[in-house]
């Protein structure tokens, strides 16, 4: 997994409510059994028309949103299903860092196991930067996840709270698989306790 | 004496492996259960480290998302992606040693189905799922929800979760349910009620007469859509029904492991006293059968409603509104019951059990679907579809012009040939009826299955409640 220290980028405006992973990543799309490739076809739906030209008013096909790095998003963003192709897909496209209200839970977590930064901000502060980001590319908003703020054009800044675990595992692209296995110890422990408290699990 | 505890607070705590200073804790799961769509990246990055599955008996996979439900699939499947996926469970099934249960096999059906009906899933347990409907299975009690890739390969590998844990979130029917409302009215009615984020951050237990008065597959349909209300899960207080179902199935204890376990589930409900962080109470005769008219499964309204405009909202919904009733068709002030539909789809893990083709098969006995309709039930498992041939509630589907198709998880989200063409118009009891969801362009209004069946018949949305006077 890549880090994520400091993004500087061209943030796309959505603010759309309850931005779901079928809207993310159609579930044609879910039969690839590889992580990679699912750019392309991030938001198709909404991305593409039926002929698969480009609809010219998405925000992802105008010119100044076309390498953004970061959404600015409505409230709910991720939620539905437990796909994790939806941040492999935004991933892939090139997003590191979603900004909204609130997210779904499992969309929420499975961003972290990708190098992708949600960040929960009230929404004043999400109205504002939808605000910045309706500018275009030059209004380049950072996000730096060691000292937790988001920095609008300009220059106003926004605390937010991460958790202190993920933030760490974020920070330093942390495989949690391989710091789980060196608690095999106490997994093997638990599982005697509970051979003897519930054997019939 | 201790504090008094939630269930959710009990089940966590005799489940945490470790616990760091910050509240991470490493909890240990009871139940993997694997389908062919969010696993092969998992066992993929298996093969890639080295990493074994630590165990392959507490792991459950069978194919669901993407098999077609048309006969010959257990030979060949058409689309090659979705036979590349069924083929990948497969091998990394047998590779791993993990328990399968292939296509080929009549117990095969959507994941969730199969869990409950082989008894892997007993109360007091965790169950996890590459997929959003584990909620499902919090119906006996068990602490169940989904995972993404990542997570599922974490379990694979060490049959632990890093998670903090969730706030509690009561939601209570009180009273009881009127006829003709369902399960799915109340578990819809609920999302309507508190919005798809509602229980965001929160595990809800679903309590209260209403709630204890439904059969256990009433329980797992209000369960599985805790995830659609935003919850990490939902779950109900097991009972004398929960262990009368789960007692004597494949996989639930026998003898003395059975009496040991009995005593333990009967510690498993809240305290009196114990502290929930939000609180929801509808009343169970405030309920009516329900319909959804947008693209979220917040959209909700009594089947005597009408098509809302997007000024009846507030906020961001005014334009999440306005931007469904475009991809609806709707115009606001149509009453709901004029809306005209040409596809029926009963099946799903929120609606495919035996009870659910009952409730639908008693609504069409005697009856044809309306000229013109596209109308499939998909059985939720390769058992409930042999039951419900041994009950003739195939023969009475038959008869009024369904199809009557293979187990799976199918039209509810298209991954295999059960789709909707731009523009068609579903009413089904599956759990979303997102943009494009049942297919590019399609349509889809969330229901009962005897909604469902009553709308098969008229050809339009309708109020299952009269066609019962009707009938009576």
């Amino acid at each position: 997994m890549d880090k994520f220290t400091k993004l500087t980028g061209v943030a796309a405006p959505m603010p759309l409510v309850n931005i779901d992973t079928d809207m993310i990543i159609p579930k044609q799309f879910l039969k690839t059994i590889q992580r990679s490739g699912l750019g392309k076809n991030l938001f198709d739906e909404m991305r593409y028309d039926d002929q698969g030209n480009e609809r010219p008013d998405f925000v992802l096909n105008q010119p100044a949103y076309r390498r953004a790095e970061i959404i600015v998003a409505g409230d709910n963003f991720g939620c539905g299903s437990s796909r994790e192709h939806a941040p492999w897909a935004l991933l892939d496209f090139g997003i590191r860092c979603v900004i909204s209200t609130s997210f779904a839970d499992i969309f929420f977590n499975n961003c972290f196991k990708n190098g992708i930064l949600p960040v929960v901000l009230p929404q004043e502060a999400v109205d504002e930067l939808m605000d910045d980001a309706r500018k275009g590319e030059n209004a380049r908003i950072t996000v730096d996840l060691e000292s937790q703020t988001v920095t609008g054009s300009d220059g106003k800044s926004y605390a937010f709270d991460v958790d202190p675990f993920k933030k760490h595992c974020l920070l330093n692209g942390l495989d949690d698989i391989g710091l789980t296995l060196e608690k095999a110890a106490a997994i093997d422990s638990f599982e005697g306790k509970a051979a003897t408290l519930r054997p019939w699990v | 004496m201790s504090a008094p505890r939630t269930l959710y607070d009990k089940i966590w705590d005799d489940h945490v492996v470790q616990q760091d200073a910050d509240g991470t804790c490493l909890l240990y799961i009871d139940r993997h259960l694997v389908h062919e769509v969010t696993s092969p990246q998992a066992f993929e990055g298996l093969r890639m480290t080295g990493r074994k599955v630590r165990a392959p008996e507490k792991t459950i996979a069978v194919p669901d998302h993407n098999v077609p439900t048309t006969p010959g699939r257990e030979t060949h499947i058409d689309n090659e992606e979705s036979r590349i996926q069924v083929d990948a469970l497969d091998r990394n099934a047998r590779d791993f040693g993990v328990v399968y249960y292939p296509v080929s096999d009549i117990r095969q059906g959507i994941v969730h189905i199969v869990g409950p009906e082989q008894g892997w899933t007993l109360p007091g347990m965790t169950v996890v799922c590459g997929d959003s409907h584990t909620a499902t299975h919090g119906a006996f009690g068990a602490l169940a929800h989904g995972i993404g890739t990542s997570e599922v390969e974490h379990v694979l590998a060490t049959q632990t979760l890093i998670q903090k844990k969730s706030k509690n979130m009561k939601v209570e029917i009180t009273g009881s349910l009127r006829p003709g409302v369902t399960a799915k009215d109340i578990t819809l009615s609920v999302i309507g009620a508190t919005g798809t984020a509602g229980g965001t951050g929160h595990v809800i237990e679903y309590c209260g007469q209403a709630i204890r008065e439904l059969s256990m597959e009433g329980r797992m349909t209000v369960c599985n859509m805790a995830i659609e209300g935003g919850a990490r899960a939902g779950l109900i207080a097991p009972d004398e029904k929960t262990f009368a179902y789960v007692m004597g199935r494949p996989h639930a204890p026998k003898g003395a492991k059975w009496e040991a376990a009995l005593a333990y589930w009967k510690t498993l409900y809240t305290d009196e006293g114990a502290h929930f962080d939000k609180v929801v109470t509808l009343k169970g005769e405030d309920i009516a059968p329900v319909v959804t008219w947008g693209t979220s499964p917040e959209d909700v309204l009594p089947i005597t409603g009408v098509v809302p405009a997007p000024e009846d909202f507030t906020g961001g919904k005014v334009e999440a509104a306005r931007r469904a009733l475009d991809y609806m068709g709707l115009t606001p002030g149509t009453k709901l019951t004029d809306i005209k539909i040409d596809t029926v789809f009963i099946g799903s893990c929120t609606n495919g059990r035996i009870e659910d083709l009952r409730a639908a098969a008693a609504v069409l006995k005697g009856k044809k679907i309306a000229p013109g309709m596209r109308a499939m039930v998909v059985p939720g498992s390769g058992l409930v579809r042999a039951q419900a041939e041994e009950e003739g509630l195939a023969q009475i589907f038959i008869d009024a012009g369904f199809e009557w198709r293979l187990a799976g998880c199918s039209m509810c989200l298209a991954m295999n040939p059960d789709q909707l063409s731009p523009g068609e118009r579903c009413a089904a009891t599956s759990n979303r009826n997102f943009e494009g969801r049942q297919g590019r362009g399609g349509r889809t209004h969330l229901m009962s299955p005897a909604m469902a069946a009553a709308a098969a018949v008229t050809g339009h949305l309708t109020d299952v409640r009269e066609m019962m006077a009707e009938n009576a």
